[in-house]
């Protein structure tokens, strides 16, 4: 039949990216495995410590695909996060120094640090929708102007008080998954509710609802009465906040703000939002996969079991990243309006 | 005081854009179930009359009543409110989403907080049986075809409470079929007592469904007219404020040796879908072969392959004696071929060049264009003056970016740079495709001409009326192949609508 030698091509690879991924998956899931045989000591910290890296790619890739979803690329939240860290820690610290209880503290540097990222996707709206400028330029822009900003105003030596650990009474007494689940800090729990809250609210509400469709054909939504430019600034804000918790997660890990401490994972965060195909529960799993691999990066570097220099495990992430959006970029489908502003006739 | 039988009552429209005055005191009244055609050449301002009444544009002039009393629609969502509805020639559907989420999208049906999207589909379902207009609220918009995507939209306004629905150019998309089922579902919505406003360039549409039609011409309302004893001449004379040749007179074909032969031909489009599935046809001297088809049957693939432009997959193409089934789109112009593009600002003109730029675009680089490399712009422009007067193309100068002519003077450029050298084919592709009725009557005469002078020529339309005023000879595709070859007084407009829409018997 000359049906089937018409549609061959695109349906192997359509069958190839659906099943890549979770080939992938597999594939990781062998190597745990493989890794629980030689110490399960390291195994738990590699587990946990997933979870930790995973947390901010997840916060970050929410808020690439908040905006996205609406019909905004942005290529910004390398610089949302590293800001938020900066402006989340001074607040914090300097808070601190004033004598505030460290809760307190704590808390006013996560509405901090949210707020200034916040601040940076309004910014962002601004150059999308009223000034109809290059999303991909503006997007730079914020992340040269991030990492310039705060490698100038930070000042060494600045401490800010801890954040606690939160343990889950019972649960956190379980074998292995205790560990490696429940005994983390607060951001870090509300990373993983912020995941299933977004595709609640994307899948299930009339903001998600008009949210697909404005990323998709804003012309439709417009003509049935939804405001294309107020969304599209409401939903950056919305994802700005996203990224400056992805900011404060860095902050809860070190306790203190380094230079260009985001490295990279803003931009590692739009591979994990490729990858789970924009959608939220997708980006979970793909957060998952590449933090694990950030973990284990680290506890190869750390235990040195093998005679290789440490900067080519700390490539891992990145390779991966590579290998990711080269692999998802045949399969997900961006929203059909993303990138370009809306002209209202 | 407005009448409160009507609907909606316009008076004395006015927009005027810079440089333009687009409607000048334009009246509109319409009826409970009644259907009114609103006709008029491109350009002629029933887009932006519509636009006015549906809160797109500000009016500069003039009122709107509605049922008696004074709208003020600043925006669609007034206009919406007060039950109008709109149907854009552009459908304004979210292809992911469902047909549901599509209509109930803005007036969502919700449970607490959250959107209740089982009633939703419950309410689109409710609906479609009331107006019987049977689709499923689940489906997803993007995997339907056209007719039903359309079905979308006017349930959509429906959903909305609408009492009045403008139609857009509705049947500009549709085959034969799907069009005489819109008509249908037209005349027993307007049973139902909503008041249409139907736009439509296509007189036979007009004269088959409205009740009465109102005449736009270069942004004036000429007049508004019962459709009953009104004709297609009486209309088109109306609409362009001439008497117009509908129907070309033509001889009968001399038909010499073929000029085109196509076997087995099979061509990919982008995605490596195989769209052109082994058409074999021929072209003969003197002869128009017709080719009628609804768009996105390959037609474009095939196109574009006998010009050159995409790589052939398999099969053979011939002109004269020559194999051009690898020739670059150079060779194949060069050995006498004409190919007027289907879509014209993509591939017709460079809107940046001038007009006279623009008519040269096939024989710049050589003379008397062009001399050891370099332009001779005394000739270029000689060459344009000639054209400009010969094709009557609009135009403010020679010298006038291509891109700011009419749609219909950029179609006379583009026909005039192809058809001033002579050509042993012509390939048209939807040649008349948003052009004035004056502007059609002239390429069709150049075809004709052409095809007189003894070229072969191959039109490839989705305007039935346009085959059969022109073609000699006529092939159906569907689906990527020939399913139908005869002689153009043997086809009736039944016949291809069927054989178009994929029956075969």
């Amino acid at each position: 039949m000359t049906t089937a030698t018409a549609t061959t091509s695109p349906t192997v690879k359509a069958t190839i990216s659906k099943y890549l991924p979770w080939a992938i998956a597999l594939a990781v899931m062998f190597a745990i495995l493989f890794a629980m045989s030689w110490d399960s000591r390291q195994t738990e910290a590699v587990g946990a410590a997933t979870v930790r890296a995973a947390a901010p790619l997840l916060l970050g890739a929410l808020c690439g695909l908040i905006g996205e979803r609406s019909g905004i690329i942005n290529i910004g939240i390398e610089g949302q996060i590293l800001l938020s860290a900066y402006c989340g820690f001074m607040v914090s610290s300097l808070s601190a120094d004033a004598s505030l209880p460290t809760v307190i503290s704590l808390i006013l540097g996560v509405v901090g640090g949210v707020a200034a990222s916040a601040l940076v996707g309004f910014f962002m709206a601004w150059c999308a929708v009223s000034l109809k400028m290059d999303q991909i330029i503006a997007g730079t822009v914020v992340n040269i102007f991030a990492l310039g900003f705060t490698s100038y105003a930070y000042v060494q030596g600045r401490t800010q008080p801890r954040y606690p650990n939160w343990t889950v009474p019972g649960l956190s007494e379980l074998p292995f998954v205790g560990d490696v689940l429940f005994n983390h800090g607060p951001l870090t729990y509300l990373a993983f509710f912020c995941v299933v809250g977004v595709h609640i609210a994307l899948f299930r509400t009339t903001w998600g609802l008009r949210t697909r469709a404005i990323g998709e054909h804003p012309g439709a939504a417009d003509t049935v009465g939804v405001d294309v430019a107020r969304m599209r600034y409401k939903n950056m804000i919305i994802a700005g906040a996203m990224a400056g918790l992805a900011g404060m997660l860095l902050i809860q890990s070190a306790s203190a703000f380094s230079r260009n401490m985001s490295n990279g994972k803003g931009f590692i965060a739009l591979a994990v939002m490729l990858f789970g195909r924009y959608r939220p529960l997708g980006v979970l799993g793909a957060a998952l996969l590449l933090g694990f691999f950030t973990a284990l990066q680290s506890q190869l570097q750390f235990n040195q079991a093998f005679d290789i220099p440490p900067q080519f495990f700390g490539m891992i992430p990145f390779l991966l990243t590579i290998a990711v959006l080269a692999v998802a970029g045949l399969a997900a489908r961006p929203p059909a309006a993303a990138g370009s502003p809306y002209e209202k006739e | 005081m407005a009448d409160q039988q009507l609907l909606l009552d316009a008076r004395g429209l006015t927009k005027r854009f810079p440089g333009v005055l687009a409607n000048d005191s334009v009246d509109l009244q319409l009826a409970p179930g009644e259907i009114l055609g609103l006709l008029g050449e491109n350009g002629a301002g029933k887009s932006t009359l519509v636009k006015m009444l549906f809160g797109i544009y500000k009016p500069d002039e003039g009122e709107i009543f509605m049922k008696g009393s004074k709208a003020e629609i600043d925006e669609p969502g007034d206009a919406i409110e007060l039950g109008m509805g709109m149907v854009h020639q552009h459908f304004q559907l979210v292809g992911p989403l469902s047909v549901a989420e599509n209509i109930v999208m803005g007036a969502e049906p919700k449970r607490g907080m959250f959107f209740d999207l089982t009633k939703g589909e419950e309410q689109v379902a409710e609906l479609s049986q009331r107006f019987g207009l049977a689709v499923d609220p689940k489906a997803i918009v993007e995997d339907l075809p056209v007719g039903l995507q359309q079905r979308v939209e006017i349930l959509k306004a429906l959903y909305r409470g609408a009492e009045i629905l403008i139609l857009d150019e509705p049947t500009a998309v549709l085959t034969p079929q799907e069009t005489d089922e819109l008509l249908q579902v037209m005349r027993d919505l307007a049973a139902t007592g909503v008041g249409i406003i139907f736009i439509t360039h296509k007189l036979r549409e007009i004269l088959a469904v409205t009740d009465r039609v109102t005449v736009l011409r270069d942004g004036k309302w000429v007049g508004t007219e019962s459709t009953e004893g009104a004709t297609q001449e009486s209309l088109a004379e109306l609409m362009v404020g001439r008497s117009v040749v509908l129907r070309i007179d033509k001889d009968d074909a001399s038909v010499g040796e073929p000029v085109l032969s196509v076997h087995d031909l099979r061509v990919r489009d982008d995605r490596g879908h195989e769209l052109v599935r082994g058409a074999s046809f021929e072209v003969r001297s003197g002869e128009i072969l017709g080719v009628a088809g609804v768009e996105g049957n390959g037609q474009r693939e095939l196109v574009e392959a006998l010009t050159g432009i995409r790589p052939a997959n398999q099969g053979k193409v011939t002109i004269g004696t020559q194999d051009v089934t690898k020739a670059s789109p150079r060779t194949i112009a060069e050995i006498g071929v004409a190919h007027i593009p289907e879509d014209r600002e993509k591939d017709g003109i460079v809107g940046v060049y001038s007009v006279a730029d623009n008519m040269v675009l096939n024989q710049y680089f050589k003379a008397p264009f062009a001399k050891g490399g370099q332009r001779q712009f005394a000739a270029i422009a000689e060459n344009a003056e000639r054209l400009v007067e010969q094709y009557d193309v609009a135009t403010p100068s020679i010298k006038t970016p291509g891109k700011s002519l009419s749609g219909g003077n950029k179609q006379k450029v583009i026909v005039a740079r192809e058809l001033s050298i002579e050509n042993k084919l012509v390939i048209a592709s939807q040649p008349t495709r948003g052009v004035d009725v004056g502007s059609i009557e002239f390429i069709h005469k150049q075809l004709v001409a052409e095809r007189d002078r003894g070229a072969a020529v191959l039109l490839v339309s989705a305007e039935l009326d346009e085959i059969f005023s022109l073609a000699d000879r006529i092939i159906v595709m569907y689906e990527g192949e020939v399913v139908a070859d005869m002689p153009a007084e043997d086809a009736t407009r039944e016949q291809l609508g069927l054989l178009m829409a994929g029956a075969t018997d």
